[in-house]
């Protein structure tokens, strides 16, 4: 989606259409002949895998969506006629639900590899600001998904949830109602949740395409953090080297893909999602699914819950700002060592939010949530902005291709064949 | 190369633990159903704590012939606990799966002859009206939903005071908590412990220790039990000479219900074995071709 294409089309058809519409060359100079870093490891193969899942839940999405019933009364019966009576439904619907999970795992991977790496910082914050909002529409997407189903946890998920909009002053009740199209969770709010859900999946789909528009022009950031100097050197060709490796990675992470799906399918959701949505009826424990844990953790580490809903949502839109909150000269952890062990800490604080966002509220648990809240707000306010001050970075590379050669020391490194001049051809 | 040789040098250390782990893969190789008593537990797994003031224990990991990697139903013990399901549950519970999937061969795998017959023992209302505008009453199909006992659950709830759940999911909506780091072993091969469900309603079936409170439940939250004790020895007959005590009930039923609730699991298993293989041998294949394809840009 950038630079000069290198396709030359060469039956006279090709010519022809080439001249009309350059579509080809564009899927060649984006797809074939661009040049990726030579130094990327197996972290940056979760982009494509990630552009496999939002396709993978949009082709089995569509086919549940012709057998599922977005009715209240319905909707639960027409999942369990989906998981007994459509051909291969049960499978359908599992690939569905548990690739919504794996979905989450890749876009986990992807955004600690560009916290890991900076990926964020100049020139690419626009790319970084637009990941973002891919992941927030995810949320959303994945939230109103869980909602479909109509169980227990579907539906006091979606009350949950739904009432933190009514803790804004003044237009917060007015905007709850508005939402659920009555004065609770109902039909009208399940009928506008599947629309909703079936929706926002293709506006995924569009900033993905600027998302990736965007990485075509400023090139993708490496383990190295140095931007490439000389394409024959520091790069090598799209295809078949980038594409290789992607694939590879696709596989092996279909193989975990496949274990939840074929041998732990219910492992990740709630059980209480297998009885019927019941209005006058509170689960023992509300929990959303595991991706959001952190989040809810930090909701209810808060006592007030406007201030809590702020913090939630000021949690996500932090992210946001990471390049410039993110004061250092340097991209990659493997040159800043106090950052890297700050990287490590910061992992395991939203881990452990996660894991207190599953547990039942009690003295400790909040104490806990709390100091994790303030370590994970400091991370993005006080540790990022003063360690690129105060840290003493190692020195960088000089280009990638140097990097390359410093690690393979003894072996045959063979930087001076360019790739990216062969696959001109 | 280096980083992969970690990657997989850890994951073959954790897989290696996992199984080690308590309630390994020990648990998969028994399919015959052996009585309560003798059931494979985690015997060194500690009960998680519960809430203070209602203490009640976890229930014990029994061994279940559809639970690890190539679990199948066993249709004689499901089709005995369809009749423990027939003569004692339906009184009170709905089971709303349809007649036909009775005949599932990898289920109770009934006859086509025998569906007929039951499914006509019983009276549907027709949810149509027919020629005379009347809701007809008429014998059963096979491809009608199993009727209930009451007509809904307010009617249900009207004479027995509370409604009891609807069993077609019932087995895969129940659950205890397993703590951690428990939870993270249950996910992985060879332990692969999914059965939290069947192990939770097994327990509960046997879990009524108190002779003078049949609402008394020893693994029930709280101990209060709105169902009182539904099975008792000897109860519902058994003709293939399997003991008829309510430790063996509780496993048929419990068993029948599994399948109720995920009739597809077998087809699922056989199938994911196949994935499972295709994509190994897959990954295997395209990590050699990556590899000597970036062996020109090394």
């Amino acid at each position: 989606m950038s630079g000069t294409s290198t396709y030359v089309p060469k039956s006279a058809l090709g010519k022809w259409f080439e001249s009309r519409l350059p579509i080809i060359g564009l899927v060649h100079s984006s797809f074939v002949a661009y040049p990726t870093p030579r130094n990327l490891n197996y972290l940056w193969t979760f982009g494509a895998i990630l552009s496999f899942m939002l396709a993978a839940q949009i082709v089995t999405g569509v086919i549940l969506a012709m057998h599922y019933v977005p009715q209240a009364n319905l909707a639960f019966d027409s999942v369990e006629h989906i998981m007994r009576d459509v051909n291969y439904g049960w499978l359908l619907r599992y690939l569905h639900s548990n690739g919504a999970s794996m979905f989450f795992f890749a876009v986990y991977a992807h955004i600690f590899r560009g916290i890991y790496y900076g990926s964020y910082k100049a020139p690419r914050e626009v790319l970084w600001i637009l990941g973002v909002i891919i992941y927030l529409l995810m949320m959303a997407t994945a939230f109103m998904g869980y909602v479909l189903p109509w169980g227990q946890m579907s539906f006091w998920g979606a009350t949950v949830i739904t009432n933190l909009f009514s803790a804004i002053p003044l237009v917060g009740k007015s905007i709850a109602t508005w939402l659920w199209g009555g004065y609770a969770v109902g039909d009208p709010t399940l009928n506008r949740f599947f629309s909703l859900h079936y929706l926002l999946p293709f506006m995924i789909a569009g900033v993905v395409v600027l998302h990736v528009w965007a990485l075509h022009v400023v090139g993708q950031n490496n383990p190295d953090g140095v931007e490439v100097k000389n394409v024959a050197r520091d790069t090598v060709a799209f295809t078949p080297y980038a594409t290789l490796k992607d694939v590879f990675g696709l596989a092996v992470f279909l193989i975990v893909y496949a274990w939840f799906v074929f041998y732990i399918p219910n492992y990740l959701g709630d059980a209480d999602n297998y009885i019927k949505a019941n209005p006058l009826q509170t689960p023992a424990r509300i929990v959303p699914e595991w991706y959001l844990l952190p989040f809810y953790a930090i909701l209810r580490a808060i006592p007030n819950k406007l201030l809590g809903v702020i913090a939630l949502f000021s949690a996500i839109a932090l992210l946001a700002f990471l390049p410039w909150l993110d004061t250092s000269p340097v991209r990659s952890a493997k040159y800043r060592p106090v950052f890297r062990v700050f990287f490590w800490a910061f992992v395991a604080v939203c881990l452990g939010l996660g894991w207190l966002g599953s547990q039942e509220i009690t003295d400790a648990y909040v104490l806990a949530a709390r100091i994790l809240a303030i370590c994970y707000f400091a991370f993005f306010l006080v540790v990022l902005p003063l360690l690129g001050l105060l840290e003493t970075t190692r020195p960088l590379p000089p280009s990638i291709a140097d990097a390359v050669l410093a690690r393979t020391k003894g072996g045959s490194a063979n930087v001076a064949v360019g790739p990216a001049e062969k696959s001109a051809v | 190369m280096i980083r992969l040789r970690t990657i997989a040098l850890a994951s073959a250390a954790l897989l290696g633990f996992a199984a080690f782990a308590p309630a390994g893969f020990a648990a998969n190789e028994q399919p015959s159903p052996p009585p309560a008593n003798e059931a494979k537990q985690g015997a060194s797994q500690p009960t998680p704590p519960t809430e203070a003031g209602e203490e009640q224990p976890s229930p014990t990991r029994q061994s279940w012939s559809f639970s690890g990697l190539f679990g199948t139903y066993d249709q004689a013990q499901l089709q005995r606990g369809f009749k423990v399901y027939h003569d004692v549950c339906a009184n009170c519970h709905s089971l709303s799966i349809p007649f036909r999937t009775l005949s599932d061969p990898t289920g109770p795998g009934f006859s086509d002859a025998q569906v007929k017959a039951l499914a006509a023992t019983y009276q549907v209302t027709d949810t149509e009206p027919n020629d005379k505008g009347e809701y007809a009453k008429r014998p059963g199909r096979p491809s009608d939903l199993i009727p209930g006992p009451y007509p809904n659950p307010e009617a249900a709830a009207a004479a027995l005071g509370k409604a009891p759940p609807d069993m077609s999911t019932l087995v895969k909506a129940r659950k205890y908590e397993r703590g951690f780091p428990w939870f993270i072993f249950d996910a992985l091969p060879f332990d692969q412990y999914q059965e939290v469900g069947a192990d939770y309603v097994y327990a509960v079936l046997n879990g009524y220790t108190k002779a003078d409170d049949l609402n008394w439940n020893l693994y029930y939250p709280g101990h209060k039990i709105a169902m009182p004790k539904p099975l008792s020895d000897g109860q519902v007959d058994y003709t293939d000479g399997t003991p008829t005590t309510v430790a063996q009930y509780a496993r048929d039923v419990v068993s029948f219900l599994y399948w109720a609730s995920e009739p597809t699991l077998v087809e699922r298993k056989k199938i994911g074995m196949r994935v499972m293989v295709f994509l190994i041998v897959l990954s295997a294949l395209l990590y050699f071709t990556k590899k000597r394809v970036w062996e020109k840009a090394h």
